[in-house]
């Protein structure tokens, strides 16, 4: 088997420990909630922490429920504690979230969804064939920019690291414009889910060194519905080769009000459909998911960053959007 | 060699008795521990002072080794010692004619995952750091990492000459193939290719060493071979076999991919002679890739003709083969690639010319269905083709081919009980075909194949005189009965089989039987769990055994009752008279009553085939004392818009001639058609231009979740082979043959394409809708 390297293990009991303990270690250390990424990566060299936080312990970090902000809007509430399997199965978000909950439901397989928690997937790693390998596969290879290395084997000659954001969290909380609560040393900021990923492979996110997502919170909008597709090889198990989630508002009188669309496992941030930005309220339901499906087709291009097979996946874009739009209009 | 022309002990005497009930019947008597996790696995095994080993691997495709040094590694703290190939300079290998692979590579090395070193450390993590510390300077070398560049580069020098990359070629032909082909009404070509799958075991390769005061070497090793295994680590060590015991533990799936010795045997057990310390090694799922001998790539070239009303004509068929960095069962692979097609349905001619290439890839070796699986779906889907062409139903045109119960076929081959007949009939009517063939919606398509398969070869591996198989009883006055056999439970069963046997001979009950396998200290020589040798060989052997000891027990008791021995009749749990079982004696008093009369009882039983095969070069490769007889059908649902093809159900009929424990036979052609489906829909072992596995992981080699396999329907056909033990021939090979060529069929008649590619990924498919949409609507065409 392949071994974990050696590392100090810290098991903080509340939130404010946590942040001060990694604040005080630094860039040396790494958190560690259900381990289903770091644990592989670390064996893999990816990772190379001297210090694993676990925050599997703090009670902070659980819960599902409602809150109303002081505006009086209702909003659904998700601890990053959560395990995907809790997500997927609760009442509460299948209802007011129910992109989240399929994409929480068709995460990996059933023991990932077990140990692995909603914080660790919208933090997850991005993934690339070059660089998801062993040290002794990426050295025969020559390495890679993300790590050890000077080039890309995807673009080639390019500066950029386009590894996918591959977590299929994230593009429902994107389409259902949840927001996280982050928490560091210094103070907690509050950053909407669209604008928490950037298009850097190497790191993707604006979180900082230090901070915790302590929850995610969805607003509850009346006249709301999404839903989530997912394309891999095989019925389970599989990372997204495409992950799509739709949402669609309509208003009482159950005309379109708006339309969002968020396709990822394509390059390092998930991509907002600029055709759904631009469905005007009260735009026509028959022909909508045909229409959005051509404008992510348009606007998706998959690389060969995930497998060979990228014009396929373009391929599927459409169809993929079709199935999302035509499942969200119910 | 010489005693290849010496007379071969044959077959033994083995009595049809009637049993005493237990064959046949569904029992789950010793495979509850390995279901429930109590069984122990090599990796389990852990000894006292035990040490680490771990191998270097080469990161090139093609290199010579400059030099090697160990120094930054043997000054790690917990390092106790490093290997290179200079320790084994011997060349070993599975055929006896072709040993050209080193424990650790000499010169050169071949693959980017050939091993080239290796160090023993303290623990597991200090063995795979100190490993990163050894410094190996490479020359490298150009590289073949692809068949046309092993063929078209001859100058990589990969054959044994140095002057090509030849492994192995066999040209054979039997009748006047170009006259046949003239008198064919149609004549259908193809280009078919195979990528190559993998084994993947949960199990990877796993080994330890131990060598103790006495001088006595033990390893133990996932392996379906200790026979050879002790062989061949005599050899390479330069200990005699009289030192060495090889013990093989329950394994966890092998396949064919254990079925040779490997680099971490050598290594563990080198290591443990040096180090004075047991040194285990387990190989990383990686590595198990590197390691490999999965199915071979093949491209073939398959002609096929027939006449109008459906006789089949003659084929020819061009395989080229790429063999990977080592010969492996190479030489056997290249024969099978051709003389196992002439069964069930086949031609009056044939011809065809294999050429196994080497290529700077991980070696391939024997997969179940070693060698023939690939030819067997670009023959099944050629009748395919046939059938459409000449508007015959597939299944009227295989009926039409057949070759029937104890012939020949055409190139040799001895048959005796075949039940293809009633196989091609169950499947037939199972999925109701006739009803629903052509009736169903677009997108539903049902496909028809059939095979035929070995219950182990003729020869053993290396020539000589001596039996293939033996088994030996000691039999307890408390009423146990053990059974000592050399053949190695991979999980398929045999050591269930050979209760089931035993005890049924003997009147015994399954808790009364003990099976030790697998050990070469305390069990006799068998050759291993390979060619679907198993069941037939180690059965009779079995059988033989138990008969011996059952005459005494019948003797003995009849001697009691004062009747003949020919009036007792053997019943579970008592030995009675025929004609008056109120007159009997419970089979454990049978036991001391023979035991009192004849003295300590035991017996040994062996097993070696007659001799078989054509009358040419090669012609006893392929040859097997009983075939093994499938039909498939296979339904599935094409997606039209995702190119995604689903197996809704394999129905899978097949002839073991007995199925001595149903179920256990039931879980082979479960598991075979599973594993055909996967290499079919999902598998694919890809390496790159640069000599780079695609990912060595079971995350990219996608092996089908339990929510990808099909419904699998399992249907016995029971032909009670003549030789075989209570009429039984194998299950564990046979059953995997049809389902790749039964999907293709089925893909094409749910959507009319032909993807003579594997696997049919979705973008394949959806490729192949497209061009078909092309060609249909030629003028949209010209508009894209
Ligand atoms: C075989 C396999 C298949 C998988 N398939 C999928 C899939 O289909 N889709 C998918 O999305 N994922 C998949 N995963 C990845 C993983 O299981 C999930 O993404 C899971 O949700 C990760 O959660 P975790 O708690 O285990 O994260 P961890 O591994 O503990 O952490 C992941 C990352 O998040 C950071 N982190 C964790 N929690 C927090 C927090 N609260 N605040 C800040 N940073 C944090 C960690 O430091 C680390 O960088 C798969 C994994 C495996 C091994
Ligand atoms: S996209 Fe390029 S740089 Fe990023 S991980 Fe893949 S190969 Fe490396």
């Amino acid at each position: 088997m392949l071994p974990l390297p050696i590392f100090e293990y810290h098991k903080p009991r509340t939130l404010a420990e946590a942040t001060g303990l990694l604040a005080a270690l630094g860039d040396k250390a790494m958190i560690l909630a259900g381990g289903t990424d770091v644990l592989p990566n670390m064996k893999q060299g990816l990772f190379e922490p001297e210090h694993v936080v676990s925050i599997a312990a703090l009670d902070e970090l659980r819960g599902i429920g409602f809150t109303r902000d002081p505006g009086g809007l209702e909003h659904l509430v998700i601890g990053s504690g959560m395990r995907l399997s809790e997500i997927a199965d609760s009442l509460l978000v299948t209802r007011v979230a129910p992109a989240l909950a399929e994409a929480a439901g068709l995460v990996g397989g059933p023991h990932h969804r077990a140990m692995g928690t909603l914080g660790g997937n919208i933090c997850l790693d991005t993934r690339c064939r070059y660089y998801n390998q062993t040290y002794f596969w990426r050295k025969a290879l020559g390495f890679c920019l993300k790590k050890d290395g000077t080039a890309c084997h995807v673009v080639k000659g390019g500066a950029k690291c386009v590894a996918a954001a591959s977590n299929d969290s994230a593009p429902a909380l994107m389409a259902l414009d949840a927001e996280l609560l982050l928490l560091g040393n210094t103070g907690e900021r509050r950053v909407r889910a669209v604008d928490f990923y950037t298009a850097d492979g190497i790191r993707n996110t604006v979180l900082r060194p230090g901070e915790i997502v302590v929850r995610a919170t969805i607003p509850v909008v009346s006249g709301r519905r999404s839903a989530f597709e997912k394309l891999r090889k095989r019925g389970a198990i599989d990372f997204p080769l495409l992950s799509i989630a739709a949402r669609i508002d309509r208003d009482p009188e159950k005309r379109i009000r708006a339309v969002d669309i968020v396709v990822s496992a394509l390059g390092a941030r998930p991509r907002r459909v600029r055709a759904a930005a631009k469905v005007a309220p009260g735009a026509a339901e028959t022909g909508l998911a045909e229409s959005l499906a051509a404008g992510a087709y348009a606007e998706c291009k998959p690389l060969t960053n995930l497998d060979e097979e990228a014009e396929w996946r373009r391929e599927m874009v459409p169809v993929l959007v079709k199935k999302a739009v035509a499942r969200a209009l119910g | 060699m010489a005693d290849e022309v010496m007379k071969r002990v044959g077959p033994p005497v083995i009595e049809k008795t009637p049993g005493s009930g237990l064959v046949g019947r569904r029992t789950r008597a010793l495979l509850a521990p390995r279901v429930t996790g109590q069984v122990r696995y090599t990796d389990d095994i852990h000894l006292p002072r035990m040490a680490w080993g771990r191998l270097l691997r080469c990161p090139h495709p093609h290199a010579r080794i400059v030099r090697i040094d160990a120094s930054r590694a043997l000054a790690r703290k917990g390092v106790l010692a490093v290997i290179t190939g200079k320790d084994m300079p011997e060349r070993f290998g599975i055929i006896p004619w072709t040993p050209d692979e080193y424990p650790l590579a000499l010169e050169r090395a071949r693959f980017v995952g050939d091993a080239v070193a290796a160090v023993a450390a303290t623990d597991e993590r200090i063995a795979h750091e100190a490993a990163e510390l050894i410094d190996v300077e490479y020359e490298i070398l150009p590289a073949a990492t692809d068949l046309d560049t092993a063929i078209d580069a001859p100058s990589v020098g990969l054959g044994r000459s140095g002057k090509d990359n030849v492994s192995k070629e066999v040209e054979l032909e039997f009748g006047d193939v170009d006259a046949l082909f003239a008198a064919s009404d149609v004549i259908v070509e193809g280009n078919y290719y195979y990528e190559g799958s993998a084994h993947a075991p949960i199990e990877t390769h796993c080994a330890i060493g131990q060598y103790d005061k006495n001088g006595l070497l033990t390893v133990w090793s996932a392996t379906q071979v200790p026979h050879y295994l002790h062989r061949e680590l005599s050899r390479v060590l330069r200990v005699s076999p009289t030192r060495i015991r090889v013990i093989q533990p329950p394994v966890g799936g092998a396949f064919g991919g254990k079925s040779e010795p490997f680099s971490l045997e050598f290594c563990a057990a080198k290591l443990a002679m040096l180090t004075g310390r047991p040194v285990k090694f387990l190989y990383t799922r990686e590595e198990e890739f590197y390691a490999h001998r999965g199915r071979h790539p093949m491209r073939m070239a398959m002609k096929v003709g027939a006449t109008r009303d459906g006789k089949l004509t003659a084929v020819d068929t061009r395989t080229h083969i790429d063999g990977g960095a080592y010969s492996s069962f190479g030489l056997v692979t290249a024969y099978y690639s051709g003389q196992l097609l002439t069964l069930p349905a086949f031609a009056q001619g044939y011809r065809f010319k294999s050429t196994r290439y080497f290529t700077n890839k991980p070696p391939c070796g024997p997969k179940r269905g070693h060698g023939s699986v690939q030819p067997r779906f670009a023959f099944e889907v050629s009748l395919d083709k046939i059938a459409e062409k000449i508007g015959m139903d597939p299944f009227e045109l295989r009926r039409r081919n057949l070759v029937e119960a104890n012939a020949q076929t055409l190139n040799g081959m001895r048959v005796t009980s075949n039940g293809i007949t009633e196989c091609l009939d169950k499947v037939e009517s199972a999925s109701q075909w006739k009803e629903r063939r052509g009736k169903l919606p677009v997108g539903r398509g049902l496909g028809v194949a059939a095979s035929a398969y070995i219950s182990g070869t003729n020869y053993s591996i290396y020539p000589n005189a001596m039996p293939q198989s033996a088994v030996q009883l000691k039999v307890d006055r408390s009423g146990v009965v053990t059974i000592f056999s050399g053949q190695s439970e991979i999980g398929q069963g045999c050591d269930t089989l050979l209760a089931v046997l035993v005890a049924d001979e003997l009147g015994l009950d399954l808790g009364a039987i003990r099976v030790i396998s697998g050990d070469t200290d305390l069990t006799p020589v068998d050759m291993g769990a390979y060619s679907s040798r198993g069941t037939f060989m180690n059965g009779n052997a079995a059988l033989h055994a138990a008969q011996q000891v059952r005459t005494k027990m019948v003797d003995a008791v009849a001697e009691k009752l004062g009747v003949t021995p020919g009036e007792i009749l053997v019943t579970r749990g008592a030995l009675c008279v025929a004609a008056d079982p109120s007159r009997s004696v419970p089979v454990t008093r049978a036991i001391e009553l023979a035991e009192g009369k004849f003295g300590t009882l035991g017996a040994v039983g062996y097993y070696n085939t007659p001799e078989l095969g054509g009358d040419y070069r090669g012609g006893t490769i392929g040859a097997s004392p009983a075939y093994s007889f499938t039909a498939h059908v296979a339904e599935v649902s094409v997606d039209t818009e995702t190119g995604r093809v689903d197996v809704k159900r394999i129905w899978v009929a097949h002839d073991c001639g007995k199925a001595i424990c149903p179920t256990i036979v039931e879980g082979q052609m479960e598991g075979s058609a599973y594993m055909g489906a996967a290499e079919a829909i999902f598998e694919e072992h890809v390496i790159g231009k640069d000599g780079l596995h695609l990912g060595p992981n079971l995350l990219d080699y996608k092996i089908p979740t339990s929510l990808d396999v099909p419904e699998l329907i399992a249907l016995l056909v029971e032909s009670n082979d003549p030789e075989g033990p209570r009429g039984a021939k194998e299950a564990g090979e046979g059953p995997l043959h049809p389902s790749i060529p039964a999907i293709a069929n089925a893909i094409y008649d749910a959507v009319g394409v032909r993807i003579d590619r594997l696997p049919f990924s979705p973008a394949r498919v959806l490729a192949a809708l497209r061009d078909k949409r092309a060609r249909e609507r030629p003028g949209e065409q010209a508009a894209e």
